[in-house]
């Protein structure tokens, strides 16, 4: 038994087609569990009142925004360095996703913003940071689409991505030399003493888990539609020979 | 290596278009901004910095899938990948021609924009500076993104895409250097950073980008 096993794509479909049924609804049920407690059954913060309870999608979409790139970082390195189809085509999957999750922080961001700083933007260092890791994932994906050949744009793509994240890195650390937050520090962390108060903290870690249960198979569901597409060209191009 | 770096000037100063046209686009922005912005003086010199970097970048991509686009259409491309020299040093060297074209002329005419923009005089040396520091990444950067595109029919417009947020880190640092310059405070902390991003770029990109184009050659 080794994790390669899964880079056939026969495999992979048929566990992914074993996987999803459970983890779909159980990201499901736990964002409705999140989400609802979030939303219905925690405390108004003593400064910002209900607009607190934006944190539910803000911040798990905002950590899954930069851990979808990661994912494809590392699906990237392993299509460069073993080429297996299956992880190409997972980061392929992955990109959409994570472009919607830094869309959602931004959205989420600006709907707070406005009535907490009084404004929908602010070109503080994490908000422009993201404006700009969109617009990674606008270029990768463009990148994809325009290049003809899946093999060609696969290795582009990654070589891209692996550019990419060198540059994004230094543009988060550029931004905030350029200009001072606004933006609060870190809501969570692994030392206890930064962390929110517990009552907002367990609805949010909940939802937090909700997201990474989506993310999960929402690129299952999507890497098994690429590879299903992929078939259907092989198909069609046999089909055209005979 | 040297006559190709030799070639590669040649066809861009008899050929034209390339060099002429990146630095009428820097003057032109630099025309323009006042034009949209109001003529008054205060407001002009405080964004002169970032106006002159940014017209500076825009004008450098202008002309970047040159870089690869013509050697790969009529086939030099192809003899470049199989010479015997490594298609890292091609792109290292096609990259100092296109900032030798692009790059030096835009750093040398920028004062004479800077003072368009009503740039303090104390900002000019710093300008020069951080252009003659930062333009170089801005060329590799480009190159790398022009091998990504060359292969590609419509890649002019995807390659703006790729490569601007690419050059974010070096535009950020860049006016950051002309602005601190300006205002007389110390520049020597954007300029190092920029100067690393330069060197970075300039020592790691071109095995990057002739990974890309071997792609693009298979």
């Amino acid at each position: 038994m080794s994790i390669w096993e899964y880079a056939n794509p026969k495999k992979f479909s048929e566990t992914a087609a074993r996987i999803l049924p459970v983890v779909a609804p159980l990201s499901a049920l736990t964002l409705l569990v999140g989400l609802i407690w979030g939303f219905f059954f925690t405390p108004d913060d003593y400064k910002q009142g209900a607009t607190v309870k934006i944190i539910y999608l803000h911040v798990p979409s905002a950590m899954m925004a930069i851990n979808a790139w990661g994912m494809m970082l590392v699906t990237s390195l392993v299509w460069l360095i073993r080429r297996h189809h299956v992880s190409a085509l997972a980061a392929r999957a992955a990109a959409p996703i994570g472009l919607a999750f830094t869309l959602i922080a931004l959205v989420t961001g600006a709907l707070w913003g406005q009535p907490m700083w009084g404004t929908w933007w602010a070109w503080d260092p994490r908000l422009t940071s993201f404006l700009i890791l969109a617009l990674f994932y606008l270029g990768y994906i463009a990148l994809w689409q325009a290049v003809e050949n899946p093999d060609t744009a696969a290795d582009l793509t990654s070589v891209l991505c692996i550019v990419g994240s060198v540059f994004a890195l230094l543009s988060r650390y550029a931004v905030n030399f350029w200009n001072q937050g606004l933006h609060q520090g870190a809501s969570l962390s692994l030392d206890k003493e930064e962390n929110v108060s517990d009552v907002f903290w367990l609805p949010l870690l909940v939802c937090i888990a909700g997201f990474i249960l989506l993310f999960v198979s929402l690129v299952l569901l999507r890497t098994v539609t690429e590879i299903r597409l992929r078939r259907l060209a092989v198909i069609e191009a046999r089909e055209r020979v005979e | 290596m040297i006559a190709l770096l030799v070639r590669d000037l040649r066809l861009a100063i008899r050929a034209g278009g390339g060099f002429g046209l990146g630095l009428a686009f820097f003057l032109l922005v630099a025309v323009l901004v006042p034009l949209g912005v109001g003529p008054e003086g205060g407001l002009l010199a405080k964004i002169a910095p970032g106006i002159l970097w940014v017209g500076a970048l825009l004008a450098c991509l202008l002309s970047l899938d040159r870089i690869f686009a013509l050697d790969f259409e009529d086939g030099s491309l192809d003899l470049l990948a199989t010479a015997p020299i490594p298609l890292e040093g091609v792109v290292a060297i096609k990259a100092l021609a296109h900032w030798l074209v692009t790059g030096l002329p835009l750093t040398l005419a920028a004062p004479l924009l800077g003072v368009l923009l009503n740039l303090p005089l104390t900002g000019h040396g710093w300008l020069v500076l951080s252009l003659f520091l930062g333009t170089p990444a801005l060329s590799v950067i480009g190159a790398f993104g022009a091998a990504l595109t060359v292969g590609l029919k419509r890649g002019g417009l995807l390659l703006s895409l790729l490569v601007l947020p690419l050059y974010v880190p070096t535009l950020i640092f860049g006016a950051e250097v002309v602005k601190r310059g300006a205002a007389g405070l110390s520049v020597e902390a954007p300029l190092l950073l920029m100067s690393a991003i330069t060197l970075g770029s300039a020592a790691a990109l071109p095995f990057a980008a002739a990974a890309a184009l071997r792609i693009n050659l298979r």
